[in-house]
């Protein structure tokens, strides 16, 4: 293939994958924050720990149980979905009629002591995890070489993003979501457990985050600081999205990603703050961000 | 209707008493809103609560289905105290609530809402006869919540607490801001509401659309209740509630 503009297509290419694969990771956690934040209100700071913790939950898991790949991808969004359920019965609902403030920096310090727990037990350096035999190797394209786990990642993100997607637009269950995010008094009033609706949500978005956290664990390092560096993003993402916007997470992530990657092509030097630029040009033209509800 | 009506009530079950509130006082934040309403209603009977803006009527209802912030005293429903138990549980009760506000949700369909409250008791309306009952919804059931009209919207919101089985009613302000020919069409619904035994509490500004159908009034100033007309009195005390109601 000729170059294009000075560029060779193998390295755009090259980016533009590595930017899909960073962009599946924002709309994946990007989505769990929005659900979460539709429903509770809460601006959940611990999401980026909880990331981390699922990656070390597939990394011990596999060190000291034997738990392979494809039973942590099941387990760690199971062990993590539970400590958020624990975490909103026994902290969050406690300050739920207070200012925002409030869970936000509850939810801040929350993420501080799981951090300092862990790099107390394991240290700062990341642990390696092995990918998985099944998806080792890779394809070559022609025009570039496609590793077969990061192909993975992307296809796995975009199927639970959009199954999420689906349950949460096309279901009964996803209905009373939508009319909690609006008004949870009077879903309520028609009976159903609104209490236990926040607490199954919390814990069903932080066990997203930790789905991320074991598709990321074989192509970053499962190290303690892995969630903070990622997550000041994701907010990024979530405010261009819209909050609570459920598909501008989706779509939002995604596509930052790939914009972050041409970025990289193209003037490396602004990569990493494309998105804060992209982030204020949307706040000031579209305050709610590009999917959310203009009022 | 092609759906069989209800058997009509026993002696027995209209002497049941569904709802009686004693000494109720309810609070949002530091404002202390009611001061000790007392009021009974029995199955089947259709009750209005009337008064000014402020009065009061509105927070009654809320505080009926555990809406107030804080409440005090007794409200006991079916026989089952409730002024201790949250929203979901009292709605369980049979309840179906249909607020001032109508509360339709704007992301949700016009069918979405109308599925959306849970069964609480069978015997609910189905949604060909809500249909019937209420024709424009069955146009209208694609149509997101938010681009409904008031009228129609409201008639959602009564809708809506009919197919969950809800044997009692409780209808704030439902002919707030409509025009004359929905507030017919609404008059037709509460009657046949009455005519099936369904037990109705209804808050309304006015007896001009109530005063016909209802069994009682009860006027509520600053929080408390003030005057309570039989429908039997209605005429002969007409003049006291012009000037409880008039502003």
């Amino acid at each position: 293939m000729t170059e294009l503009i000075g560029i060779s297509p193998q390295l755009l290419f090259a980016q533009v994958l590595v930017g899909l694969i960073n962009g599946a990771f924002y709309a994946v956690l990007s989505l769990g924050l929005a659900v979460i934040f539709g429903l509770l209100n809460i601006i959940n700071f611990s999401h980026g720990a909880m990331y981390m913790v699922g990656a070390f939950c597939s990394w011990l898991g596999m060190q000291y149980l034997g738990i392979n790949y494809w039973a942590a991808l099941i387990l760690a969004p199971v062990v993590v979905g539970v400590i958020g359920l624990l975490i909103e019965r026994t902290l969050l609902r406690r300050i739920q009629h207070e200012d925002h403030l409030y869970s936000l920096l509850l939810t801040f310090g929350l993420a501080l002591m799981l951090e300092g727990i862990f790099v107390e037990l394991f240290g700062v350096s990341g642990q390696r995890y092995p990918v998985p035999d099944l998806l080792n190797g890779g394809i070559n394209l022609g025009f570039m070489f496609l590793p077969i786990y990061r192909a993975w990642v992307v296809a796995a993100a975009v199927v639970v993003c959009f199954t999420v997607w689906y349950l949460i637009e096309r279901t009964k269950l996803g209905a009373y979501l939508r009319a909690g995010t609006e008004n949870q008094a009077l879903v309520q009033a028609f009976g159903i457990n609104v209490p236990m609706m926040r607490n199954l949500t919390y814990g069903f978005g932080v066990g997203l985050a930790a789905f991320a956290g074991v598709l990321a664990a074989p192509i970053y390092s499962v190290a303690p600081h892995m969630g903070s560096s990622i997550i000041i993003v994701v907010f990024a993402v979530v405010v261009i999205g819209g909050m609570g916007s459920v598909l501008g997470a989706i779509i939002t992530g995604l596509g930052l990603g790939v914009i972050e990657g041409l970025t990289r092509v193209f003037y490396a030097e602004i990569s990493n703050t494309v998105i804060f630029i992209v982030m204020a040009i949307v706040l000031l033209l579209r305050p709610a961000g590009l999917f959310g509800r203009q009022s | 209707m092609q759906s069989q009506p209800k058997a009509p009530l026993s002696e027995s079950d209209k002497s049941y008493e569904q709802l009686r509130i004693s000494d109720l006082h309810a609070y949002y934040g530091e404002s202390h809103v009611l001061h000790g309403i007392d009021l009974q209603v029995r199955r089947g009977e259709m009750v209005t609560l009337l008064g000014r803006n402020g009065a009061g009527r509105t927070t009654t209802i809320r505080s009926i289905m555990g809406l107030v912030d804080r409440r005090s005293g007794s409200i006991v429903v079916n026989g089952t105290e409730t002024v201790h138990m949250s929203p979901h549980r009292i709605a369980r009760l049979g309840i179906g609530y249909c607020p001032e506000e109508r509360g339709i949700f704007a992301s949700l369909s016009a069918e979405e809402n109308l599925n959306l409250p849970p069964t609480l008791r069978s015997g609910g309306m189905s949604l060909e006869e809500i249909y019937e009952l209420f024709p424009n919804l069955k146009d209208r059931r694609k149509s997101q919540g938010s681009k409904l009209s008031g009228g129609e919207q409201q008639m959602l919101a009564i809708a809506r607490i009919l197919r969950t089985g809800a044997n009692f009613l409780l209808l704030d302000e439902i002919t707030e801001g409509l025009a004359p020919v929905i507030v017919e069409a609404l008059g037709r619904v509460v009657r046949l509401l009455k005519e099936r035994g369904y037990t109705v509490v209804m808050a309304e500004q006015s007896f001009a659309f109530a005063g016909p159908l209802a069994d009682r009034h009860y006027v509520i100033e600053h929080g408390q209740v003030v005057e309570c007309v039989e429908a039997h009195e209605l005429d002969s005390k007409r003049d006291l509630l012009e000037s409880y109601l008039s502003v």
